[in-house]
């Protein structure tokens, strides 16, 4: 594309994020009894995302949430490449026997204070994938989760309202 | 005396206090011309801040280079903010604010970058430490002819004194020798602080990274140190090229009232000079590895024909 024609798509696209208005004021995600996101994640959180055994589903929607149109950066959230940048785990999917040394070890890997987000209906009770020989188990049982984002698979606005519990903007 | 260290500290302060800002108003324009709103300009302050609060978790076996290599860069920047001619072209005392001092300050920071990405033993760092210490092996070379042409006329190869006689003089700034050594200079920025096309800042994705390769393995403070660091080259390069190209509003001395001047003249550059930077960048693609050495010996044949040209002119 000619950069006059960029120019021109910029200038006809304008913004498409939704306003912050749209985005539900009350969304059912699950914070777990007592946690209290911590104080200098205020305002800033690196997200390091774990596919521990998952269908790819709600990987669509978590880059959905990241995209243009829901923007999660704007509240202070962005994806990282490795775990020492990171403040939050985010594990999607049941945890397969494979996958369960990785995501203990990348858990491991993030510096302190660190918040663990599990997105999905199979990090809880396995979903679809309970009792299959491949499975190590959910999420909950390797690991203390703090905020949990419930659907199969969750809507972006689910998926950016747990990441607003951390960063609180 | 007191005049050069009343300088020395405006100009560290005024780069710390504005570099946060300057990424901020660069990741901005990028996102509001991408369609979406971003993060805000003072997002970049409070990825720093919390990287300040986090622990460093450094992996076991790893030596004191992961330790004090983050430290090494964030002073080589700071000495290298001190000796830029940014808001003042007051001579310093005692210290030569001369080309060759600050190339090699640059390059202190970047062999303290480039053995933290050895330093991690993982694939990631060595290609990008490797693919670093190329791109600074094609830049230097290019920053040291560049600012040798400009500085032929003036006669000196101090920074303070070329920013000094070119705002005196117009005649030196519009010529084939200052325009040549000026675009020489932009492209070898861009290489040094890691932007489009060379490298990109936004990406982490496979085997296209070279700054993101080295601090793979880098966590909490330790990152933050490293991060603002990098950030601190870029206004101080920046800094540099804005004002040897529009030298005007630059404090001859120390006067409150003349660094009150520069002061403005100097944020109301580096920002604007920042978003021209990163709308260009939403225009181009990254180049391919093999490709980069062909850009940056571009730039080395316009400094070279720079340098070729002064004597023609003067």
């Amino acid at each position: 594309m000619s950069i006059t024609g960029l120019i021109a798509l910029i200038a006809r696209t304008g913004r498409v994020t939704e306003p912050v208005s749209a985005l539900p004021t009350e969304a059912a995600i699950e914070v777990r009894d007592g946690f209290v996101p911590p104080k200098c994640l205020r305002g800033s959180a690196q997200v390091r995302h774990v596919d521990a055994g998952s269908c790819n589903g709600c990987e669509i929607e978590i880059a959905a949430a990241f995209g243009p149109v829901y923007d999660a950066e704007r509240f202070g959230a962005r994806l990282v490449a490795s775990p020492r940048h990171a403040d939050v785990v985010a594990v999607t999917g049941v945890v397969t026997v494979n996958m369960a040394d990785p995501l203990l070890n990348t858990i491991e890997a993030t510096p302190n204070p660190k918040v663990v987000v599990s997105i999905g209906d199979c990090t809880r009770g396995c979903g679809l994938f309970a009792g299959s020989y491949a499975v190590a188990g959910d999420v909950d049982d390797f690991t203390t989760v703090d905020v949990h984002v419930p659907g199969c698979p969750p809507e972006p606005e689910a998926i950016i309202a747990a990441l607003r519990t951390v960063t609180r903007r | 005396m007191i005049d050069s260290l009343v300088v020395v500290a405006v100009h560290v302060v005024f780069a710390v206090l504005l570099t946060p800002l300057l990424l901020g108003v660069m990741r901005t324009t990028r996102a509001r011309l991408e369609g979406h709103v971003g993060g805000g300009v003072l997002q970049p302050w409070r990825d720093v801040i919390k990287l300040f609060g986090k622990e460093p978790l450094r992996a076991p076996g790893s030596t004191w280079v992961l330790t004090w290599a983050p430290l090494l860069l964030m002073t080589s920047s700071l000495v290298l903010l001190a000796l830029v001619p940014l808001v003042s072209t007051l001579p310093l005392a005692q210290v030569p604010g001369d080309l060759f001092v600050v190339v090699s300050v640059l390059l202190l920071g970047t062999v303290a970058l480039a053995l933290l990405g050895l330093e991690s033993g993982s694939a990631f760092g060595g290609m990008g430490s490797s693919r670093h210490m190329m791109f600074a092996a094609l830049v230097e070379p290019t920053v040291l002819l560049s600012i040798y042409a400009l500085s032929l006329p003036v006669g000196t190869s101090a920074l303070a004194a070329i920013v000094a006689a070119r705002s005196e003089d117009l005649a030196t700034i519009a010529n084939p020798v200052s325009i040549l050594a000026l675009v020489a200079l932009v492209i070898v920025v861009i290489a040094e602080t890691g932007r489009l096309p060379v490298d990109n800042p936004s990406t982490h994705l496979e085997l296209t990274m070279v700054h993101e390769a080295m601090i793979l393995e880098s966590g909490g403070r330790d990152l933050g140190w490293l991060e603002f660091g990098s950030w601190l080259r870029l206004t101080a390069l920046l800094g540099l090229t804005v004002n040897l190209a529009v030298p005007w509003g630059v404090a001859p001395d120390a006067a409150w009232q003349n660094l009150a001047i520069g002061l403005a003249a100097s944020t109301v550059k580096i920002l604007v000079a920042g978003s021209i930077l990163a709308a260009v960048e939403v225009f181009i693609a990254k180049l391919r590895l093999f490709r980069v050495p062909e850009l940056l010996a571009g730039s080395f044949v316009l400094a070279f024909l720079s340098v070729s040209a002064s004597y023609l002119v003067f």
